[in-house]
């Protein structure tokens, strides 16, 4: 049997670096979102800068997935299953940009400057201000944490479930250095 | 086909292996947002304590509900330059929003002396970073950190029957919250002035300042009236006399405050507001407050900001105090929900902080 062709050793390292990043930022987000204590301000400090590291780099991922080809699914993947890895990966990009710029619209919307650095480095606004708007960017920003939150256990669930029961080539791709390409 | 092809794939051992993942980070998730913590104090158990404390909402501020909109300026007296870079301490003519306030839940109570009074401000210099403050007439804070905080807005719950804080409860709190005993007694004992103009309104917690070189040095600071302080005289007629006089005072001519920076002594403590500092502390004018234009909060330039404390500019930072993380998160959880509610028409309405020379330049 071939080695099974695996992702690119920047595809790989994108997607784990990311998979750190974001599953750090869903934690600190919702510990943040909560808390009242003493790392309250540190946290929302560093969650700041690392959701725009994350938009960067799911938009340098973006354009690098538009460019190059993914291993294949195993072509003995049910109709369904293919369906459902295509369309969860579309919405995890997609989630993986929105999320960045709601938080950064609703802070705008709310009238706060917005430091990504120390205090001096601030980012533009991208909405005017409206309070109105900062409420609903707000709450959105709440389901669509979630969302994803959600959407990553079903991503490690279903890797762990190629890996683990149908023990196809599919886990392999993304943690196996081997390349047939 | 791959399943059929290697071993016991079904098996009880593997399928535990998918679960565990999700299932430990999906715990781990809970354990974050404060879920399986009931004791933990978070953001919606403030708000919780502060609604079951009478506090109004419907579009209001969850504290400090009732107030008015002000502008003007800042000029800096460069005294505080050397302590501190913030552009604030060395330009002149620094525009300003603010908002003077009742501490109280609820937009339409009585103005009463004893009131809690705040000032917050948003200092805006033209090409520096903003710098955001909110600042209350008693000169110490009663409450040391999250836990007092949340312990305090439990004990003043309004009794149903009575419609106001169970003394019990209230009693139980100064009980067993001993270490506070003595900010309540200093705030008690405050003379309190005749309204917002002749009052000084203190930052309670501390902050650091940060000069060029890097030196922190620890400071208060408090907003004194160079109106003459009349002491109050406990009566006034109306729901709203003290907010009138305010507008009468602003009208009349701009009211002005000296920013006095104190500078933390050797014993002073900068992480716990409830502690006052020593008398002989060294003081610093920092600059003039000029307030000369006062507006309803209904589109006001006050109405759609909240004034955490931890908007601050490079040149100061914030302290290791604890009260001052549990305003900021505080401060912006009332924010989102209040943005999001229908808001009632403000106590303070726009005709009432009309000028009475546009006034009668309507009626002619």
């Amino acid at each position: 049997m071939n080695p099974a062709p695996s992702f690119s050793p920047l595809a790989r390292v994108l997607h784990w670096l990311m998979a750190v990043m974001i599953l750090s930022m869903l934690f600190i987000g919702i510990f943040m979102a909560s808390s009242v204590g003493p790392n309250y301000h540190r946290l929302v400090t560093l969650h700041r800068p690392l959701g725009i590291a994350i938009l960067v780099l799911a938009l340098l991922r973006l354009t690098y997935r538009l460019r190059s080809s993914p291993p294949p699914l195993p072509n003995d993947l049910p109709a369904v299953m293919k369906l459902a890895a295509k369309v969860s990966h579309i919405l995890l990009y997609v989630l993986m940009i929105a999320l960045p710029l709601v938080g950064w619209g609703m802070l705008s919307a709310g009238g706060y400057p917005i430091p990504l650095w120390g205090n001096s480095v601030l980012l533009p606004p991208i909405l005017p201000h409206n309070p109105t708007v900062w409420s609903w960017l707000r709450y959105a920003h709440t389901v669509l944490a979630f969302t994803l939150f959600g959407l990553v256990l079903a991503h490690i669930s279903a890797a762990l479930f190629h890996g683990l029961i149908r023990r196809d080539t599919v886990l392999q791709s993304m943690t196996h250095t081997k390349t047939s390409l | 086909m791959a399943e059929k092809s290697t071993g016991p794939s079904g098996s009880a051992l593997r399928w535990l292996g998918v679960a565990v993942a999700p299932a430990a980070l999906a715990l781990g998730f809970l354990w974050a947002g404060g879920w399986l913590s009931p004791h933990r104090v978070t953001q919606n158990r403030l708000m919780g304590e502060l609604h079951k404390a009478g506090s109004y909402g419907h579009g209001f501020r969850r504290a400090h509900s009732k107030g008015v909109c002000v502008t003007g300026r800042f000029d800096a007296s460069g005294a505080a330059a050397s302590l501190s870079n913030a552009a604030i301490f060395q330009e002149h003519s620094v525009p300003v929003v603010g908002r003077f306030a009742l501490g109280a839940g609820q937009p339409y109570v009585t103005d009463n002396p004893a009131t809690v009074r705040s000032m917050a401000l948003r200092l805006m210099p033209t090409d520096a970073p903003e710098w955001r403050t909110a600042m209350n007439n008693p000169p110490v804070l009663p409450l040391r950190d999250a836990q007092d905080a949340s312990d305090f807005f439990a004990s003043q719950r309004l009794d149903p029957e009575t419609g106001k804080p169970d003394p019990a409860r209230v009693k139980a709190f100064g009980a067993t919250h001993p270490w506070l005993q003595a900010a309540a007694d200093k705030n008690a004992r405050r003379v309190i002035s005749s309204g917002f103009a002749d009052d000084t309104y203190h930052s309670l917690n501390s902050f650091l300042l940060v000069a060029e070189n890097g030196t922190k040095t620890a400071v208060r600071w408090a907003m004194v009236p160079m109106q003459p302080m009349a002491p109050s005289d406990g009566k006034g007629e109306g729901r709203d006399y003290l907010f009138q006089k305010l507008i009468a005072d602003i009208h009349d001519h701009p009211l002005q405050w000296r920013m006095v920076m104190t500078v933390a002594g050797p014993h002073d403590a900068v992480n716990d507001p409830s502690q006052t500092w020593a008398q002989e502390d060294r003081t610093i004018d920092a600059g003039t407050l000029t307030l000369n234009t006062v507006e309803s909060e209904e589109d006001g330039p006050c109405t759609g900001l909240t004034f955490d404390p931890l908007v601050l500019p490079p040149g100061i930072v914030a302290s290791n105090d604890p009260i001052l993380q549990l305003r900021s998160a505080a401060y912006m959880r009332s924010f989102a929900l209040r943005s999001g509610e229908k808001r009632g028409s403000s106590a303070i309405t726009p005709a009432m902080t009309q000028t009475p020379e546009s006034e009668s330049g309507k009626k002619s």
